[in-house]
């Protein structure tokens, strides 16, 4: 019965000038998400969006709900010629079945041409809505149901509902970021949360084959697929970095404990190189403060003094079940916590250390050829769209 | 340079070139249900007896005695849970006696049933894998209702007493109003080793396809006459209401004929496992801080062995490196983290069973090719031990 859908922006309608490339970006990316959905005309009118649907506007509203960043909500309208006979109509229409016992009617005007006054449009509505259906009452206040009706050029504009969306900044506004993604819980739901604030994120895995299985890398190409239709382009281009040497170099230095330090000095050293490579602004990691021995604040500072680029953690407050829950709610869980090893387990000392100091792994690091190794694994890494499966380099 | 040397049999195997000829037919041309009233039908119908005619010749069976499944676990389930759901039971479980050391699809039925009140005991096993006969007998109580013993362990290739396990049965069963059912489980070892149904006095007996280079998605399950197995699918009226759904045409004439050439060949293909068992160990055991996990008297075709200080499923992905394919204890439980339950119940330290992987061979193996499988495994473990050193 809805033959259009109204799409509100909030934060983004407020970016000064940088408004229009905006707005056009979102409207990019919300055709890309409606690919292969009967989608008509979409319009970009005073801050709103509509799209034209063939009436069934469900399957649209759902993916413009869950997977496009920069939509505050969306309310599926209904259009009436601009009498108030047929306005009436409408509003019985949309009324019909709702659950509630409380209404008020706002109108607004933008259309001066239309004969009656907002006030007049409301008592005229509000009347005829006591008489159709005797079980509501007004409450202007706090009613159950609020009918919107906008009086415009093309004509009268009814919804109730509103479905509220997910926010953010549209995929891919703010710049390129990559994520270190492992396999684990945490990652893909970093990566979520900094497309969120629309960074167009890329993926890079350390691999270990043959000390981990190949699951584990079909489980990463995996989750860069399922994170996929929130990212910039709706793609995942998934970096694929070739770290055995790496993990055998560290296998062999005089202090154990500080091999996952190490490591993970190694991954930001990589990502960083990377990062230049590729034009990002930033790495991404799933770090949760003082979640395991590689997430003490000692560990971070000991590991992040190897790079000078920023590096976003935005799970750095959350608790492991908030973690769990955003990785439900997109999915990432279930693949998340398939049990093969990635490398970041296959290679745990007993005794990790928790408070490494940057003297101590330079110490470490001083047995090992860095440099050489950090650049073999970067000769090594090849690029995957994990929304296809396809390599790119 | 060879292709690959396949040495995960026990966790499946190819379909040989000779059943997957005599399927063929059965996709597209030979597409009848046996439960159709017309000629594809009927022709259909021809087959499906004729196969289950021919394979209770080579079981020594009766026909009506054998009930095609949809895979080795299907049959264990119905099986055992064919016998725990009569009515009775309801409200009165009663107790059974199975393992420590068998299958999944064994093991998890029965933790099943002691949620539904069943008492289960499973029996302890040896360092070779053994049970104890006398521990067995003293396990029997009147209120046993049913028995259930692998013939041939899947991880360790222990071969289990089945025959006078169905003699201390059959004597309790001589002053017993309700007899205990038999079940044995013996989807690894057939066509590894004899298999003597009438001398077993198994009651039930489970075979799978997949191991014995046939199809996957067939199994096939022996119940002797007499046997009251309650259905636990509901359906047609296909294999005597027990496992109804159109019967798996292709798959059970694959069935017969991994069968039937598994049971001529299974004089010459022991022999030449036996050898090929005997060189690998040799082998091994000239390895550095090796141990070979297996009872020297166990089936021809399993191996599982270990190596000090490494990761078994890192010596997995070395050798695959290889095309050299083996596991770590069974392929069902390999995806998991956590030990195997097999090589626990045999007393290994949990250090020991991490290092350890199951090799398990099959006639097309050649002896060249278990000497550079010997020759593979001395260079990849001395080269991750050098990396972990």
């Amino acid at each position: 019965m809805y033959p259009l859908l109204l799409v509100r922006y909030g934060e983004i309608s407020l970016k000064g000038r940088n408004r229009k490339s905006f707005e056009d970006l979102l409207m990019r990316n919300i055709k890309t998400t409606l690919r292969g959905t009967p989608y008509g005309k979409i319009r970009k009118t005073f801050g709103r969006i509509y799209i034209e649907t063939n009436g069934s506007w469900e399957e649209i509203a759902r993916r413009l709900q869950q997977h496009v960043f920069g939509i505050v909500s969306i309310s599926p309208v209904l259009r009436r010629e601009l009498e108030l006979g047929s306005i009436q109509e409408g509003a019985r229409l949309i009324l019909e079945g709702l659950p509630g016992q409380t209404f008020k009617v706002e109108t607004r005007r933008p259309n001066k041409k239309f004969p009656l006054t907002t006030p007049e449009i409301n008592n005229a509505l509000g009347g005829f809505i006591l008489r159709s259906f005797p079980h509501l009452s007004v409450d202007v206040h706090n009613p159950d149901i609020t009918l919107h009706v906008e009086i415009r050029q093309e004509g009268a504009f009814l919804y109730s509902q509103v479905i509220p969306c997910l926010g953010g900044l549209p995929a891919g506004s703010s710049g390129k970021g990559i994520l270190l993604l492992s396999g684990g819980i945490d990652s893909p739901v970093a990566g979520y949360l900094s497309m969120k604030r629309g960074v167009a994120v890329e993926g890079l895995h350390f691999y270990s084959y043959p000390f981990t299985t190949e699951r584990s890398k079909e489980k990463v190409i995996e989750l860069g697929r399922l994170l996929s239709p929130y990212n910039a382009h709706g793609s995942f281009k998934l970096w694929i970095c070739h770290f055995t040497e790496i993990q055998k170099a560290l296998q062999t230095i005089s202090y154990p404990e500080l091999s996952i330090t190490l490591m993970r000095r190694f991954m930001l050293r990589i990502g960083t190189e990377l990062a230049n490579r590729e034009k990002a602004y930033a790495l991404i990691t799933g770090d949760s403060l003082g979640q395991v021995a590689s997430q003490t604040m000692e560990s971070i500072y000991t590991i992040n003094s190897v790079t000078n680029i920023p590096i976003y953690r935005p799970l750095i407050g959350m608790d492991k079940q908030e973690i769990i829950d955003i990785s439900q709610k997109i999915e990432t869980y279930e693949t998340s916590i398939l049990p093969y090893d990635d490398c970041c387990t296959v290679f745990v000392p007993k005794n990790p250390a928790t408070r490494p100091t940057i003297e101590q792994a330079l110490e470490a690091e001083g047995e090992l050829d860095v440099a050489g190794l950090v650049e073999e694994a970067l000769s090594k890494t090849h690029c995957i769209d994990a929304s296809t499966s396809q390599e790119i380099i | 340079m060879h292709h690959e040397i396949y040495l995960d049999n026990s966790a499946t195997t190819p379909v040989s070139d000779q059943v997957a000829l005599a399927m063929e037919p059965y996709w597209a041309i030979q597409y009848g249900n046996p439960s159709s009233p017309h000629m594809r039908g009927v022709a259909a119908e021809k087959t499906l007896r004729h196969c289950r005619q021919q394979i209770s010749d080579l079981l020594r069976v009766h026909p009506y005695e054998l009930y095609f499944t949809g895979s080795g676990t299907e049959a264990n389930n119905i099986a055992i849970q064919g016998i725990t759901s009569a009515p009775h039971f309801r409200k009165h479980p009663g107790h059974i006696i199975t393992t420590a050391i068998e299958h999944p699809s064994v093991l998890n039925v029965m933790k099943h049933l002691e949620t539904l009140g069943w008492a289960v005991t499973y029996l302890d096993v040896d360092k070779e894998g053994q049970i104890d006969l006398a521990q067995f007998k003293e396990s029997l109580l009147p209120e046993t209702k049913l028995v259930s013993v692998m013939m041939v362990n899947n991880e360790l290739g222990s071969i289990l007493p089945i025959e006078a396990v169905g003699e201390i049965i059959q004597e309790a069963n001589t002053n017993r109003s309700s007899k205990i059912i038999f079940h044995v489980d013996a989807v690894q070892a057939l066509g590894q080793i004899p298999i003597n149904i009438p001398n077993s006095k198994a009651d039930l007996m489970t075979f799978s396809g997949h191991k014995i280079f046939g199809p996957k998605g067939i199994g096939l399950l022996y119940a002797r006459r007499g046997t009251n197995l309650h259905p636990i699918l509901f359906g047609g009226n296909q294999e005597g209401g027990i496992r109804p759904g159109t019967e798996n045409m292709p798959g059970i004439v694959g069935l017969t004929k991994a069968i039937q050439i598994a049971m001529e060949d299974l004089e010459t293909n022991t022999k030449h496992l036996l050898e090929l068992r005997a060189q690998l160990i040799s082998g091994v055991n000239k390895i550095e801080h090796s141990y070979i996990n297996s009872p020297e008297d166990g089936a021809p075709h399993i191996l599982n062995i270990g190596f000090e200080d490494i990761r078994g499923e890192v010596l997995v992905h070395f050798l695959e490196q290889r095309r050299i394919f083996v596991s770590m204890g069974a392929a069902c439980s390999s995806n998991r983290r956590g030990t195997s339950h097999v090589l626990k119940a045999i007393g290994m330290p949990s250090e020991k069973i991490l290092g350890s992987i199951r090799i398990s061979l099959a006639p097309n193996i050649t002896k060249d090719q278990i000497r550079y499988v010997v020759s593979s495994l001395g260079d990849t473990v001395e080269q991750i031990r050098r990396i972990y050193m």
